[in-house]
């Protein structure tokens, strides 16, 4: 017996050193998306960097770790769907799928531009974009259909959608959470982003939607609650929310607005608009500064 | 036309659940939402033959679009139902972004269209679901006259790929594509009545009005030239201009606003390729309002005898 518990000590002693060693692989893919943030959005001279940046990790967990996906067939039968309800996030989905390899990197800079394929809110000729969004509220309906259809068939696959904590304020929500609650699609993973923010100011100062979970569980979801930041924080949610059966999830993300660039972190005013090319120098330089950092990390 | 069957007479709604049960079986992936109102769309015959496959979303048509949506993005073909006030008046930006930018394969029954609505009055009475859908890219809108074209309709949407609007209408309407060799295509109409005089444009119930006008008008030796147009969207210009052409006159009908719907796509065509003289019949910028429905389409001049009094004085004038 003891021997036993000294394998199982040392085996999760190993998997606590792989978990951290994958954890640092993730903050560089974060730290490269919120680059390409703040690449893509400087280089249109418009866009979303505030909540692409507190939303940049929950991309980063998605396509690096949790979902069941393929960036060389971005449309195969059995892959995972991500629905961003709140498509001005546009940026930070980009990004990820970027760096992920859907397309090149190099294109995140013709965000917006005319005759780019990178319009401002996600649409259907992107590799890798399951549905077009920017509309606020109409992207968790669409998921919803996708999974009440995956389990019509007795198929596998799972369904992520990522909606603002503003973007609730939207009643069309509530009626996707009511179908999902209802028909208990536990295949289905909504995503709060709550960075307490949106564009008029704080969500509480403008028409509160607190308190988010207690609505949530009113309408038949199992909530989690988690730190947006913290990838083992994440790690935990996810698999909690794959594992929980009979229920939707809802994992509520308490995340910081404009997070790695410090004069766009918990800043409204940072919710939609481009830094000019002073304020692209200083944003790029913090990230240089937390790369730095992970490189270190990594060397010790 | 004289040997129409006159007596026969169902409601388009009913054809078009109907024919959801009949193409069930063909069409494993078609799946069927309703917003509780199966009993009045007829829904609820596709529910009772196919249960698991019909997704009553509640009251609340903006998600049901968007599960719509979802639906057809992992391979099911959703036809969505509600009255086409709430289907393309409130969730017209639901359709617009989530079914019409994306362009996917939904289809959207809507029932329960113009004043044919009847007693429920002005609320319920949708004159501009025809104006609203035509704007949306990519989307298909048609508007059956009677049974045997709304049967054809449904099946030919669930065979075309992408969204589609289908117009139905509450009240029982006599059926007068009962004929052999009757074709149905999306965007093409048919002559239903040859003439020389005048060209009236009809859809949907009012067609019917168009041909007993028709009858009507022969006797005082004009000669009106019938075209039933289901499909608004895309138009078949060419049958449009053969006949103004030859005509040199039009008049539209239509259980529906003047503004936006039949009349004004056949006056797009018209006054671009060729400028002809166009009245155009329908609801003339007003509300609706509670009545039995013959009574109404009697009031608003949809009738055989509105039609026929107006085109006569068009023709005259």
């Amino acid at each position: 017996m003891e021997e036993a518990e000294s394998e199982t000590g040392c085996c999760m002693q190993q998997s606590g050193m792989e978990e951290t060693m994958k954890n640092t692989e993730l903050r560089r893919h974060a730290n490269d998306v919120r680059k390409g943030i703040i690449t893509a959005v400087h280089s249109a001279k418009a866009g979303h960097p505030g909540g692409s940046l507190s939303s940049a990790d929950v991309f980063t967990y998605l396509y690096f770790e949790e979902m069941n996906i393929d960036p060389r067939d971005p449309d195969k039968e059995d892959r995972d769907r991500f629905v961003l309800s709140k498509g001005h996030n546009a940026p930070g989905l980009y990004a990820a799928l970027a760096h992920r390899g859907y397309f090149p990197v190099e294109d995140l800079k013709t965000l917006r531009r005319l005759g780019s394929y990178l319009q401002g809110h996600p649409c259907m000729h992107i590799p890798g974009v399951d549905m077009a969004s920017g509309s606020l509220g109409q992207g968790v309906s669409a998921a919803v259909g996708m999974a009440l259809g995956g389990k019509m068939d007795g198929r596998s696959f799972r369904v992520y959608t990522l909606l603002g904590d503003g973007e609730i304020q939207e009643g069309q929500v509530w009626e996707a959470a009511m179908l999902a609650g209802f028909r208990k699609l536990d295949n289905l993973c909504v995503i709060i982003d709550n960075n307490n923010l949106q564009i008029d100011g704080p969500i509480d100062q403008v028409c509160s939607p607190y308190p988010i979970d207690k609505k949530f569980e009113a309408f038949q979801f199992h909530v989690i609650h988690v730190d947006a930041h913290d990838f083992d924080a994440l790690r935990g949610a996810f698999d909690e929310a794959r594992q929980f059966k009979g229920m939707p999830s809802c994992i509520i993300m308490h995340s910081l607005k404009g997070k790695g660039v410090s004069f766009m972190e918990n800043n409204p005013d940072w919710h939609g608009k481009a830094p000019n090319d002073q304020e692209f120098a200083v944003a790029m330089e913090d990230l240089d500064r937390i790369e730095a950092q992970l490189e270190k990390a990594g060397e010790a | 036309m004289a040997e129409k069957s006159a007596v026969k007479k169902i409601a388009t709604r009913e054809s078009y659940g109907q024919m959801l049960a009949e193409l069930g079986e063909e069409y494993p992936n078609l799946v069927v939402l309703d917003a509780d109102l199966a009993a009045a769309t007829k829904t609820g015959i596709f529910k009772k033959a196919y249960p698991d496959r019909h997704i009553d979303c509640g009251i609340a048509e903006a998600n049901m679009m968007g599960v719509a949506a979802g639906l057809s993005l992992v391979g099911k073909i959703p036809f969505v139902s509600s009255f086409a006030m709430f289907a393309a008046g409130r969730a017209f930006e639901q359709v617009r972004n989530s079914i019409g930018y994306p362009h996917l394969n939904v289809k959207i029954g809507a029932t329960h269209a113009g004043i044919t609505v009847g007693e429920d009055g002005a609320s319920h009475q949708c004159n501009e679901d025809i104006a609203l859908m035509r704007t949306i890219p990519g989307m298909v809108v048609m508007c059956p006259a009677d049974d045997v074209e709304a049967r054809a309709a449904v099946r030919a949407a669930l065979e075309h790929e992408g969204p589609v609007y289908l117009r139905f209408g509450r009240s029982a309407v006599p059926v007068i594509n009962d004929r052999p060799g009757y074709e149905f295509q999306i965007g093409k109409g048919n002559v239903v009545r040859e003439g020389k005089d005048v060209t009236v444009i009809a859809t949907g119930i009012c067609v019917d009005s168009a041909l007993g006008a028709a009858e009507k008008l022969a006797a005082e030796g004009i000669s009106a030239e019938v075209l039933s147009i289901c499909t608004i969207k895309p138009l078949d210009e060419e049958l449009v201009l053969a006949s103004a052409g030859k005509t040199g006159r039009v008049v539209t009908v239509e259980e529906h606003s003047v503004i936006g719907g039949l009349g004004s796509a056949v006056c797009d065509c018209l006054s671009e390729k060729l400028p002809t003289r166009v009245k155009r019949l329908g609801m003339q910028d007003v509300f609706g309002e509670s009545g039995p429905a013959a009574e109404l389409v009697a009031k608003y001049g949809l009738d055989a005898e509105g039609v026929f009094k107006s085109v006569k004085a068009f023709v005259k004038g």
